[in-house]
């Protein structure tokens, strides 16, 4: 294989899996607070379309990507009011809000749909940008940068600072957490909506780095593979680094390996399609047999908090 | 989903028609056939309206027969985004018994639920879109896709530099095996050396992995493109990448990707609706299966780019009047499989509906 081809699907790779990256990382840090948000991909779709509509209509990205990171969070605040102050099912309120994004993206995208948009590309002077080999480093959208500096700034808070203490105890232990005087609904709140916004510009990345385009549905079930990405890296923040471009790869090269035909064309394309599940229910089973505490879930995943006195 | 009811609106046409209609009546008389005076007319989408190809194709040919025929005489409901899948059978039983008098069902996997449906309501017609089967209430109707494939991979065929082209598929169903075969042996006939290599991404709509996709594809060396899925994702990326250029499917795309944009295959279902409604009206509809293709102005060339050179557009113009006066085909012979048998010899033509019915083949120079 070629450098030349290499690079290319690189830079095909990294932006396939940026998308699911962004929206994973905010469902993990949602996660570890104890909540479980299944409202990934309507969240995408809401940040997608107000992402693409403030991009069209002021013609800055960087507004745009701003833009659906608010939207994002408002719209996992329909979840949170729903799930942490009244205590409702947080799956099926999940479930709801999947629809929802759905539905209001549909209809807000009206007005957007057929109309093309310019990408948000490399802010790198152009001899950096375009240069045979080196835009395999200076190449990409800035999102694709900002998405690295996220996984380490999310490593370092959950693991080095005592906000990230506090959030892994509510995820872990919500009474005991209460009991000794941590706001618990709170530090919810704020985990959903950070959780809201990294899925917002997750989903801006379909207009702005993948697809100029808006089109009802544009993020295609991506949601569903981050929130299967979560549990893939057991909650983990470099681990899941690893699984996005390890899905985005798999995706990526399925396309290539087709593209080139060749031996991999005989593995049937509905075998790549659902590897990056398969490779989840194997992490899953591996997790099961090997049970310790650093790679099972937060203990109080999914259950609502009700706090006693 | 949402279900989208279009309020009556006389149109000028449609006023026009309705007095010459209301002149006509005493000579008619009193008719066998029983005629109505306003039909119900249900459409059952897989995606919506807005996605530029497909469905939008679909909505347009729904809009041209309301005007045609007058929306003081069609009542028309739009049910969008219905998977193929079990809940089709559920909006087709509700169309039914919400009095539609036809329904269409505008894709292929839509089938097996309507054949569910559709013994169960006698008096109410049911038509499904590229679809193989008919029963005594339940009619198909297709277009020829194919045609426009031939006339754009003559286009392709003439003007790669690389000689590489690719197809971008949705499914690997029939209607796709036609299409990429009929673009491949055209652009063969221009440059005997041309290959297609065909990429499946296993969905009527995934954009990003289509434009992913088109990307695999122009970094392999293909500069020209073409899509069998429903929406402009693809285009996009050979504007972006510079590439010769790729072809609207279902639409004109053009605002997409002005510079890539060679020139579209556009569906025109519209003059079918019109018929098939009208038959309705006047209950004449009977059992049918239709397959238009450019001659019956169902699938039309759109504009040629300006950049596309005049001899080319001269030899796709050949092309195109060729299919309509009947001296080309898509499948004339000698055609050889990637398997070395022969499909077609010199002289001979495949048949559309025989190629439909054939198991999946690909022509020599197919990379799939």
């Amino acid at each position: 294989m070629s450098i030349e081809l290499t690079i290319a699907i690189i830079i095909t790779l990294v932006g396939a899996s940026t998308p699911i990256l962004f929206a994973a990382l905010g469902e993990l840090v949602v996660e570890k607070s104890g909540v479980l948000n299944l409202g990934v991909e309507g969240m995408m779709l809401t940040g997608a379309v107000v992402g693409f509509a403030v991009t069209f209509e002021t013609g800055s990205p960087w507004l745009g990507v701003v833009a659906a990171a608010f939207a994002g969070a408002a719209a996992s605040m329909i979840f949170a009011v729903v799930t942490l102050t009244l205590s409702a099912n947080q799956v099926a309120t999940g479930l709801a809000l999947t629809i929802f994004g759905t539905g209001f993206s549909a209809l807000f995208g009206k007005a957007y749909t057929g109309k093309p948009l310019a990408l948000f590309r490399s802010v790198f002077p152009p001899e950096l940008a375009t240069h045979p080999y080196l835009k395999v480093i200076f190449g990409y959208s800035p999102l694709v940068y900002f998405s690295f500096i996220m996984v380490v700034a999310v490593w370092w808070l959950l693991r080095r600072t005592r906000p990230g203490l506090i959030l892994r105890a509510v995820g872990e232990n919500d009474l005991s957490a209460h009991s000794i005087g941590y706001p618990v609904i709170a530090v919810r709140y704020a985990a959903v909506a950070f959780g809201g916004a990294m899925a917002g510009i997750g989903g801006a990345c379909f207009p702005l780095v993948l697809t100029p385009q808006w089109v009802e549905g544009l993020t295609a079930g991506r949601g569903w593979i981050a929130l299967a990405l979560v549990v893939f890296a057991a909650w983990r923040p470099y681990r899941l680094l690893a699984g996005a471009y390890l899905f985005g790869l798999v995706g990526t090269m399925e396309l290539y390996a087709k593209a080139a035909g060749g031996p991999f064309r005989i593995l049937p394309s509905e075998l790549w399609a659902s590897m990056p599940y398969l490779a989840t229910i194997l992490v899953l089973v591996l997790i099961s047999i090997r049970r310790n505490s650093n790679t099972s879930a937060p203990a109080c995943l999914g259950k609502p908090f009700v706090p006693t006195s | 989903m949402t279900l989208k009811n279009t309020r009556p609106m006389i149109s000028r046409r449609g006023a026009l028609k309705l007095g010459a209609g209301a002149a006509a009546l005493p000579l008619l008389g009193s008719r066998a056939f029983a005629q109505k005076e306003k039909v119900k007319v249900g459409f059952v989408l897989i995606g919506t309206p807005d996605d530029n190809g497909w469905n939008y194709g679909h909505d347009q040919g729904r809009l041209y027969m309301l005007d045609e025929l007058g929306a003081d005489r069609v009542e028309t409901t739009v049910v969008t985004n219905v998977e193929e899948g079990p809940d089709a059978e559920r909006v087709f039983r509700e169309l039914a018994q919400q009095g539609h008098d036809i329904i269409y069902g505008t894709s292929f996997g839509f089938g097996e639920y309507m054949m569910n449906v559709a013994p169960q309501f006698p008096d109410i017609k049911f038509e499904w879109a590229t679809g193989y089967t008919t029963l005594p209430n339940m009619s198909i109707y297709n277009a020829k896709f194919h045609e426009g494939r031939t006339v754009i991979g003559t286009i392709a065929g003439m003007m790669s530099e690389t000689g590489i082209g690719a197809y971008i598929g949705s499914i690997p169903v029939p209607e796709v095996f036609m299409g990429a075969n009929a673009f491949h042996l055209a652009a063969r006939k221009q440059n005997p050396d041309f290959i297609t290599k065909v990429v499946y991404v296993d969905s009527w709509f995934d954009p990003a992995k289509e434009a992913d996709a088109a990307r695999a594809l122009i970094d392999q060396g293909v500069d020209i493109i073409t899509q069998h899925t429903d929406g402009p994702a693809a285009l996009q990326v050979a504007e972006e990448r510079g590439i010769i250029g790729g072809f609207g499917q279902g639409a004109d795309m053009s605002a997409f990707a002005p510079n890539a944009h060679l020139s579209a295959i556009i569906d025109h279902w519209g003059p079918y609706y019109t018929k098939s409604v009208k038959s309705v009206l006047d209950g004449t509809w009977e059992e049918s299966s239709f397959w238009g293709g450019i001659a019956d102005g169902e699938v039309i060339i759109g504009d040629y780019n300006e950049k596309i050179p005049a001899d080319v557009v001269a030899e796709a113009e050949r092309v195109r009047k060729g299919i309509i006066d009947g001296s080309i085909h898509p499948y004339a012979g000698p055609i050889v499989d990637t398997n070395g048998n022969v499909q077609a010899e010199e002289g001979d033509i495949i048949d559309d509906g025989e190629f439909w019915a054939q198991e999946a083949w690909y022509a020599e120079g197919i990379e799939a």
